[in-house]
This record gives structure tokens, sequence and C-alpha cells, in this order.
């Protein structure tokens, strides 16, 4: 990938990750992909006692579009949000995972 | 003061007495002819016959698509009905071919499921503990 486009994408990415509510709403989808903004909104109340007005999570859900980590979806009526963890390859290309005991070679 | 009647706008009156009472299990309380087509339509719980009356409201006010439709992509219920168990009521009604946009999810000390009720609207199951 060019550079500065890297740069850019990371940016995007880093910055998605580096808020607890973000992370808290990237937690849920890796639960169940497929999520109305109702949904998140539902789970983030009940079960994180974020209470959130919905036009704030829309905002958290753009930024995390923006990073490629969320994918909205429409479906006849209804909208609905895919978690997309391809992003966070590129934290791991940069810095390398150790690859696992006893291989020489780090899996794909 | 009480909550008597609620209401939801719904597409079609006809098509939306079937659903609720033949697939949802609420029964017809009043059918009163109002002008040339549109019906005072309401049903209650069969577990409540004196119960708050659901009003099966024509949504030909021109304000009721722009609202509906925002609510319904966005994933928001209109209404919250009772169950006692939300898993065994969603795979009744999925099996009647009734359409969820949320499954049933532990919220809390709560479990909901959302489901559109094919007549322009979402609505929301829940169970409470005890």
């Amino acid at each position: 990938m060019d550079t500065c486009l890297w740069w850019g994408v990371a940016e995007d990415l880093f910055k998605a990750l580096a808020d607890p509510t973000r992370r808290v709403i990237l937690d849920e989808l890796v639960e169940k992909s497929g999520q109305t903004l109702f949904e998140i909104c539902s789970r983030l109340a009940m079960r994180h006692q974020l209470a959130i007005s919905r036009q704030g999570v829309s905002q958290h859900l753009a930024v995390l579009e923006a990073a490629g980590l969320v994918e909205t979806r429409r479906e006849g009526r209804y909208k609905f949000h895919d978690l997309n963890t391809a992003p966070l390859r590129q934290i791991a290309e940069r810095w390398p995972l150790p690859g696992p005991p006893g291989r020489e070679e780090s899996t794909p | 003061m009480r909550i008597h009647l609620t209401s939801v706008f719904v597409d079609d009156q006809a098509e939306a007495l079937r659903f609720y009472t033949e697939v949802l299990g609420f029964v017809k309380k009043h059918d009163v002819p109002l002008g040339e087509e549109d019906r005072w339509l309401t049903v209650v719980s069969p577990e409540q016959p004196a119960g708050t009356e659901l009003l099966l409201e024509p949504s030909g006010h021109p304000a009721a698509k722009a609202y509906r439709d925002a609510l319904v992509g966005d994933g928001i219920p209109l209404a919250q009905f009772a169950v006692d168990d939300v898993a065994a009521e969603y795979a009744r009604l999925r099996d009647l071919g009734v359409r969820f946009t949320q499954e049933p999810v532990e919220m809390g000390p709560v479990t909901t499921a959302v489901f559109d009720d094919t007549c322009g609207n979402l609505i929301q199951i829940i169970a409470q503990p005890g």
C-alpha cells in the first residue's frame, strides 16, 4: 500500500480503537454481527450501563465505519451493522506477532 | 390515571387484524366503521381482556410514512409486548414466517427480541424475571 494512504488508514484505525465505548461496540458485534442501531444502543445501555444517546452511538458507529471496522448493510427497510476485523491485520503487519512456539514460519 | 389504549399505525387494517390475531394471538375488542374504509379497530390480549387496548390505526396521515420508515431503518420498535419465554415465542413466530430484526438477546436482567409486524412496524417482545 502507498505509504501516505497507509498512514491515513492507520490513523482512522487507531482513533477508532482509542475509545472504550467503541471497543465495547466491537465486543458486542463480535458476539453477533448484523445489528440494528437500536440493538447496539440496547446492548450498551442494558449490558454495560453505558447510557449514551442514540445520536452519540451513531457518531461512534460513523468513526468505526471510517476505520473500516464496521460496515453497514441495507436489507429492505432495515439497516444492519456488520463487524469487519480485516483492518486489524495492519497492526500485526506493522508489528508482527511472534510465531507459534515450536514452528519456524508464522501462520498466514 | 391508567393507560387505557395505545396505537400503532398499520398499512392495511384487515391484514393487521389478521396478523395481530392469527399470528400473535390477540383478540379483537372493538371494530367500528369510520368513514368509507377506516375502522376503529382494537385488539387486546386474551390473558387480559379488560387490559390495555391496542388500536390498529390507518397510516393514511402523510407524516406517518416518514416517521415509521425512519424508526424501522434504525430498528426501533413502536411497542413492547410481554411474553413468558422470548426464545419459545421467537421460535414459534419464526416458524410462521415472521421476520426478526433482533434475535433473542439477554439484556441484563431481561431478554428481548424485535420483529416486523408486516404492517410497517417493529415490535419488541420482552421477558422479565419473576
